[in-house]
């Protein structure tokens, strides 16, 4: 075959190309560039009109110098003129330029939309694909508006060459893929789907495509694609493997092809057609069979080609996942390949046999390979491949096997490399958890984890060993011990300490007993790491100490001493001096009883999805759609089907959505109590004793919150309208002036205003009495009105009244309803009592349902602020988090209260 | 589907980029030079692919030249791996014995082969015969 000369048809590219690369520096190749560029802009300038062949050159210099990372800012009126060429050299380079150096100048998409629309309907199969290609290489939406309808007619027209037909296929892929809701199928999409019956190959190869985006979109429409695919499939898996020609590669007939049909059969359930499923059951057991043969060519093209075909078969038997002899079958044939001496067949057969190990019907036989995995972790070169065969150990680990995969990714991480330590620390972290039996082994395996690679030990995953902790009783002791051990340790590492210090606070009473570990002897073993630590590690062994003051009375003295020293009392850090100051006034100023109740033991964590497991689907997740999904459907696939009674704790894990991995999970932990009944109920409500009235916005609660600890203020303003609020209580009688401003120079016409009480607390919890006179039901522009409410409280109550407020604006009729701030607080009375005093009342109110408490985020920056009512605050070790407890006589002001005054903090 | 077609040499200058998704400028050139240091680092011994960001890279090397197809995760590596060798051995047909300079003064028109052998990110013909006749079909025109 001719082979093409270089640079040949352009002589002057082909010059200008060689003194570029001859070029010796950066700087002579910019000199040698802006010399072109001068040159071509005074061709495209002067008066001489350029022929096609100057133009073409020139355009294609200047595509040249833009691939070379140059801006190029002239030419796009040269190039779209050589797409109105009729010679076929001169539009390509047209379209080339158009293509790779796309504008959204709106004047120019006019013109090329033109030229485009002329070659589609010139009936030159050249022009025609040319015109595709470009409109598929572009993709814009204006191109979609334009020619999304033409497209499918071109795709299935009887006439139509067939190369044009492969363009237009792909070209309205890409346009489907930009501006789905232009692409309308509809009539076309029987003649689509038997495109998958053209004689042609490289249609049925390029129409697949299309057909494959389609089916994932519209299922139902193109389901007859099934049997279609099916048939074609077997066409070629039957063939020998010279009958196919031109589309036969190293022996292997149609390998893209096969591909593909099988890549579209994974849109769809198994076929119900009995028949079609037969012949796809044999199909796929054909491709399995030929996987044994000896292979026809020595060549590794051939082999490729054989396997690509073989990983897609295995593909969709996973997907259907219905078959046991097929992924038994698959099992056997990835097994194989794991002892491969190509690496790409390894590497190909572990990521494969991950998603097998979470089918129930091979979960078993992927476990006989325990062995071959364990030892890809230890030897493969390519970080690449151990990374898949850990993510192989760790689908396949069920309880039969954990211990001997967990002790194996420990020792792997020892030497991992360091791109892959975290997420290897995540998934033992996970494991080691989820497999527990004892709960000693759990705790030991964590400590081994901050040991071996303590500085990939995230947050989440020291937070959770103390969680389970907390929360298991029966492993306190045992923890307390170990970590006690672990610190003994000269350097041992900062999260080690964490863990230290907060479980020894806890649960360091447990081991006291021991003369080896007495109060004594834990306190000056955490202090003696305390100078190396972090601030943050350091407050949490501030609160450590507290800690034992109440749990070792005895070590009070040693632990004020050191409070008490410059290096914490006056420590530069704000928030170490403050933790100092505090704990040591409150050690020595609250009784036992005080103390012992401040300091009382954490309370149970709510059980709730690992966040250990949240972030490693966070880590794996960012990005492509795809990616996420097959990650979550292969782990929680894997957690259904690994181990016998794991039903009910997945399900769990199944159902929580994981975003919320913040600290501890605390933040989306119990809301204590009902929530209170949404606002959009409420108005229902409202409305249907008032009768149909014009649609409103959903109540506005913004200013709501605010009023909680003011009576005074703005409750709400927009471009129309201000509402100011004035409130006075007394007892249980409150007054509230509403003074509405118009901000507008335009009166408001049909002004009126209501108050009405949701639900319950119309009828016996607040009566609202509304002595006033309607308002003017005219607002003059720039005017206020007031209008006065008097409230009477008669018993406890948590829904706010409601205010609806409705007039015309320029014809418009604006409507709105706010929620007004009368909260149960206004009615309190404050009371004088000493700490004593107010101890003691705290303890008589001890039934459960009369304690509401909270931990939350702060929103503002934590100071101290004096609360009304018996409020108990606890400063959780992290910082940034409140916890809120509140006791009063009456369980349903507990509750509303405490969601009240949580959000003002 | 592909998202870009990347041909680089050892020393990192880009002999080919095909974009089938929208990148800036910039974004382009942070792709090129991380596929470069990506890919050449890894040898023989090693996979054809490569994690890439939420992508992953297949790719070959042919004498100086490397070939790499950005894909999405779920894709058949082995399937564009061969579509990459069935790719080059077009080209060398056509050049007859590619070389990279070949690749170079010829710049546009390797475009045209690309576009024969893959469209919009798709696969849209296999055959070599088919690409051939086309091409030269192409070059006999004016």
């Amino acid at each position: 075959m001719p082979a093409v000369s270089k640079g040949d048809g352009m002589r002057g590219l082909a010059v200008f190309i060689s003194d570029i690369r001859n070029c010796k520096s950066k700087e002579a190749e910019i000199k040698r560039i802006n010399k072109e560029l001068a040159n071509i802009r005074s061709k495209f300038k002067g008066d001489k009109a350029l022929d096609g062949y100057s133009k073409k050159k020139y355009v294609c210099k200047l595509l040249f110098i833009f691939l070379l990372g140059h801006d190029i800012d002239f030419g796009h009126m040269e190039a779209v003129n050589l797409l109105s060429s009729n010679k076929y050299t001169e539009k390509q380079i047209g379209y080339l330029f158009i293509s790779v150096l796309v504008n959204s100048n709106s004047e120019l998409i006019r013109l090329i939309n033109n030229a485009i629309k002329n070659d589609l309907s010139s009936r030159n199969p050249t022009f025609m694909c040319l015109a595709l290609h470009c409109i598929a290489n572009v993709g814009s939406r204006e191109m979609a508006e334009a020619f999304a309808s033409e497209i499918p007619r071109i795709l299935v027209a009887g006439d139509t060459m067939d190369s044009v037909k492969q363009s237009a296929a792909l070209c309205l892929l890409r346009l489907y893929k930009t501006s789905p809701d232009l692409v309308l199928m509809g009539e076309w999409t029987s003649r689509v789907v038997h495109l998958l019956n053209d004689q042609h190959m490289g249609v049925v190869t390029a129409a697949i495509s299309l057909i494959t985006c389609l089916s994932q979109k519209n299922p139902d429409e193109f389901k007859t694609c099934v049997s279609l695919a099916v048939s074609r499939l077997s066409r070629i898996v039957s063939s020998a493997s010279t009958d196919l020609q031109d589309y036969t590669y190293y022996f292997v007939p149609a390998p893209w092809l096969s591909c593909k049909l099988l890549r579209l059969l994974q849109c769809y359930p198994p076929p119900e057609d009995g028949a079609v499923k037969g012949r796809l059951v044999e199909c796929l057991e054909t491709i399995l069979n030929k996987a044994q043969e000896p292979p026809k060519s020595k060549k590794v093209q051939h082999s490729n080609a054989k396997n690509a075909i073989l990983f897609e078969a295995i593909s969709l038997i996973i997907h259907y996942d219905s078959e046991p002899n097929l992924l038994v079958r698959a099992c056997n044939q990835l097994g194989q390949f794991l002892q491969h001496r190509e690496t790409n067949l390894r590497y190909l057969a572990l990521e494969s046999m991950c998603t097998l190990a979470s089918s129930e019907f091979s979960h078993e036989a992927v476990k006989t390979h325990i062995e071959t995995v364990i030892n890809a972790l230890k030897t493969e070169r390519d970080v690449s491949v151990r990374q898949r065969a850990a993510d192989l150990l760790y689908a396949m680990c069920d309880r039969s096997n954990a211990k001997q995969i967990v002790a194996e990714m420990l020792s792997y991480l020892e030497t991992a490399d360091y791109s892959i330590r975290e997420e290897m620390v995540l998934k033992v972290a996970i494991l080691a958890e989820k497999y527990a039996v004892d709960y000693s082994w759990y705790v030991d395996t964590i400590l081994n984890l901050i040991r071996i690679a303590g500085d990939y030990v995230s947050e989440e995953v020291w937070y959770r060993v103390i969680q389970i902790v907390i929360n298991r009783d029966d492993v306190q002791g045992y923890a307390a011990k170990t970590v006690f051990e672990a610190l003994q340790a000269p350097a041992c590492h900062e999260n080690m300490v964490k863990v230290g210090g907060y479980i020894l606070g806890e649960f360091g009473n447990l081991i006291a007993g021991d003369p080896r570990s007495s109060p004594l002897v834990q306190f000056n073993l955490l202090h003696s790491k305390f100078h190396l630590c972090s601030v943050p590690t350091r407050a949490l062994l501030l609160s450590a100490y507290i800690k034992f003051i109440n749990l070792f009375p005895e070590t009070k003295a040693t632990i004020q001493e050191v409070l008490r020293c410059d290096s914490q009392i006056r420590n530069s850090d704000v928030e170490l001096q403050q933790r100092a100051v505090e704990y040591l006034k409150l050690s020595s100023i609250a009784s036992t009883d005080v103390l012992a109740t401040v300091l009382e033991e954490m309370p149970p964590f709510p059980e709730r999805e690992s966040s250990i497991l949240a972030k490693l689907k966070k880590k794996k997740g960012p990005g492509a759609v795809s990616v996420t999904e097959l990650e979550d459907s292969k782990r929680e696939g894997g957690e259904l089907n690994g181990g016998g009674d794991r039903g009910p704790d997945t399900a769990a894990m199944a159902s929580t959505p994981s975003p919320s991995a913040d600290l501890l999970g605390i933040r989306s932990a119990a809301p204590v109590g009902a929530a209170p009944a949404s606002a959009g109920s409420l108005l229902v409500d409202v409305f249907s004793e008032a009768g149909p009235i014009a649609p409103s916005a959903a109540v506005n609660d913004d200013g709501f919150l605010r009023f909680v600890c003011k009576n005074n203020g703005v409750l709400f303003e927009n471009q129309l309208l201000q509402i100011g609020i004035k409130s006075e209580y007394r007892q249980n009688l409150g007054r509230m002036y509403l003074f509405y401003g118009n901000k507008t120079s335009v009166q408001f016409a049909s002004f009126t205003t209501t108050v009405s009480c949701p639900g319950e607390l119309q009828s016996h919890i607040l009566s609202m009495h509304l002595c006033t006179k309607p308002v003017e039901p005219l607002v003059e522009g720039g005017a206020q009105i007031q209008q006065v409410l008097n409230i009477e409280c008669l018993t406890d109550f948590s829904d706010a009244p409601l205010l609806n407020i409705k007039f015309r604006y320029g014809g418009a009729l604006q409507n709105l309803t706010l929620k007004l701030p009368v909260t149960i607080n206004k009615f309190f009375q404050p009371t004088e009592m000493t700490s004593s005093d107010f101890f003691q009342r705290w303890k008589q109110l001890s039934q459960p349902q009369q304690e509401a408490q909270k931990i939350f985020k702060a929103n503002h920056s934590m100071d101290t602020e004096v609360l009304k009512a018996k409020v108990r605050q606890n400063v959780t070790p992290h910082s940034i988090m409140y916890r809120l407890t509140l006791r009063c006589s009456k369980d349903s002001v507990s509750r509303r209260l405490c969601e009240l005054l949580a959000e003002q903090f | 589907c592909i998202r870009f077609i990347l041909i680089q040499n050892r020393a990192g200058k880009t002999r080919l980029a095909k974009w089938y998704m929208q990148f800036d400028d910039d974004e382009k050139q942070k792709l090129i030079e991380e596929v470069h240091a990506v890919v050449t680092v890894r040898d023989a011994k090693h996979t054809n692919f490569v994690e890439f960001r939420n992508f992953k890279i297949i790719y070959r090397r042919y004498a100086g030249l490397y070939f790499c197809i950005c894909v999405d995760v779920t894709d058949n590596n082995l399937a564009y791996l061969e579509g990459i060798h069935n790719f080059v051995e077009v080209l060398n047909e056509y050049f007859h014995n590619v070389c990279e300079l070949d690749l170079v003064f010829n710049f546009y028109k390797v475009y045209t082969v690309v576009d024969e052998m893959f469209l919009a990110g798709e696969i849209r013909e296999t055959s070599q015969t088919k690409v051939l006749k086309q091409l030269l079909m192409l070059q006999s025109l004016e």
